[in-house]
């Protein structure tokens, strides 16, 4: 199972560093929703660095709905899930394969998007390791969820109004939380913020056990 | 769906329409204004009721019945449609929650909303069973549709405790004592006791039978696509098994597609539990025999 993840998690990361559209799209759209977060909220620093932590959370969430559309979209081609299915694979290992290629790139995605809020908000974060740990977490979970719904809506000539609809109340807790956390790291109250470690935990690993148990059957369907 | 079924159903129905009625008796005549709510307490014979059955019942049975379908051994349509079903009553019902919780607390609390921990989780709840609905309604084949959804039931039930774990959080930590819903902490008055269990009572039965009817439907419909897809082969196959006859006398009536109201239902599964009964092919024998 971890070697066949591993596998697609390479091939999904292969083909995104050969077509570029998570480069040329997704990274751009995630700091064009920081900009008009900004023009939203008008140009005082004061209401921009209290706004900051879940203007950030948010624009992840919306960069998880187009990395999975597009992690999905690898596979829409002509047979190209019969092949993944013919392959042999184990489903569960297809699953983490690709929830680990959403991952990488919503890693980089969060990496540029905290430059954003640091630049661009003037944000100064005050605890590193609780920030990090919260998007650590955070990242597993929207991959994980992530990539569930799209294998669900994948297939449809309806995804790309349907999965915003299906995923963005599924992981209105990772909103919740990662803002929560953000806001304790930003402004140092550790203790507060930690505890909101313990729903994105529990959250992250609920779906990636959905994820291995339902993917199976989830990949017969299409 | 058998007459015994169908009894049952008229009786459910009955018997939900004189408990609500008996409800509404005692709630808006009988029994007497709340000491410190005054009428406005009347309401609280409804609501939690009808919470009760859009997150317990309602809910509860589509995430059995989502089990039940995709465990290999228990796998049939009929837990499919009975949850499809449930969720499509427990988002009315939850909407319903929604919309009397918020009558009671624009007079009670002054706000029409407020983002207390269990409005908020509830919300976030419709929209997460509305999503369900939504896939429901992409045409798709029967069984690829009922796996789909019966996943999508289940991530969302998985996802409930969850928002309400963080929503709970994320407003007691943050916004301590705004609002306690006073109407918990009222003395219950022996009738009003009575006149609140009657609305559970009746809810519960208001629900079971939307349930069944609303299951009827589900599945009547599908028998009318099994079906039709039926008549329209057999027509084919009478279009070619008929020899060309010589048709001066009769005027051409029929160009021969009557199907085309028909929508287009997926061609490959035969639902194996409605059995095509074969006074239905016989309904719409072209007449002349067509070209």
């Amino acid at each position: 199972m971890w070697r066949d993840a591993l596998l697609v998690a390479g091939k999904d990361i292969r083909i995104e560093l050969r077509s570029r559209v998570a480069l040329w799209q997704v990274l751009p759209f995630a700091v064009l929703v920081l900009v008009l977060f900004g023009f939203a909220l008008g140009p005082g620093p004061k209401a921009l660095r209290v706004a900051a932590p879940g203007l950030y959370w948010l624009a992840v969430l919306f960069s998880t709905v187009l990395a999975t559309q597009r992690s999905m979209a690898i596979e829409s081609g002509e047979g190209t899930r019969d092949g993944l299915r013919l392959s042999g694979i184990d489903p569960a290992g297809v699953f983490l394969g690709k929830a680990a290629a959403v991952a990488i790139q919503l890693v980089a995605v969060q990496v540029l998007l905290g430059a954003g809020i640091v630049v661009l908000f003037d944000v100064h974060v005050q605890t590193w390791w609780l920030a990090l740990a919260a998007s650590v977490l955070a990242t597993i979970g929207l991959s994980a969820a992530g990539v569930l719904y799209g294998a669900l809506s994948a297939g449809l000539r309806v995804r790309e109004t349907l999965l915003p609809l299906l995923v963005l109340p599924i992981v209105a807790p990772v909103l919740i939380s990662g803002s929560r956390a953000w806001s304790a790291a930003v402004s140092g109250a550790v203790a507060s913020g930690a505890s909101w470690l313990k729903i994105l935990g529990p959250f992250a690993a609920v779906y990636l056990a959905v994820g291995v148990a339902l993917y199976g059957p989830l990949q017969e369907v299409a | 769906m058998s007459a015994r079924m169908r009894s049952v159903t008229r009786w459910v129905g009955a018997s939900a329409v004189v408990t609500t009625a008996l409800t509404v008796w005692l709630g808006l005549w009988v029994t007497p204004p709340a000491e410190v709510q005054g009428t406005l307490a009347r309401l609280l014979y409804l609501h939690p009721p009808i919470a009760w059955v859009a997150l317990y019942c309602a809910f509860g049975v589509a995430a059995l019945s989502s089990v039940l379908y995709l465990w290999h051994r228990t796998r049939s349509l009929f837990w499919d449609r009975l949850g499809a079903s449930a969720v499509e009553v427990g988002v009315v019902f939850t909407a319903l929650t929604l919309v009397t919780g918020s009558l009671w607390g624009r007079p009670t609390w002054g706000v029409w909303w407020t983002w207390t921990a269990r409005l908020t989780s509830t919300a976030l709840l419709l929209v997460l069973f509305l999503g369900y609905l939504a896939l429901r309604r992409v045409p798709a084949d029967p069984e690829v549709r009922a796996r789909r959804c019966a996943v999508a039931a289940l991530v969302a039930f998985v996802d409930v405790p969850i928002v309400t774990f963080s929503v709970d959080w994320w407003q007691t930590l943050h916004q301590r004592g705004t609002v306690l819903n006073p109407g918990l902490t009222l003395k219950v008055h022996g009738l009003m006791a009575w006149t609140m269990g009657l609305g559970f009572l009746a809810m519960t039965l208001v629900f079971v039978w939307m349930l069944l009817v609303r299951y009827r439907v589900e599945a009547l419909s599908d028998r009318i696509g099994d079906e039709e897809l039926e008549v329209s082969l057999s027509e084919r196959w009478a279009e070619g098994s008929t020899p060309v006859t010589p048709v001066a006398t009769t005027p051409v009536t029929t160009p021969v597609t009557p199907v085309a109201t028909t929508p287009v239902t997926t061609p490959v599964t035969p639902v194996a539990t409605t059995p095509v009964t074969p006074v239905a092919t016989t309904l719409r024998q072209p007449a002349g025999g067509g070209r």
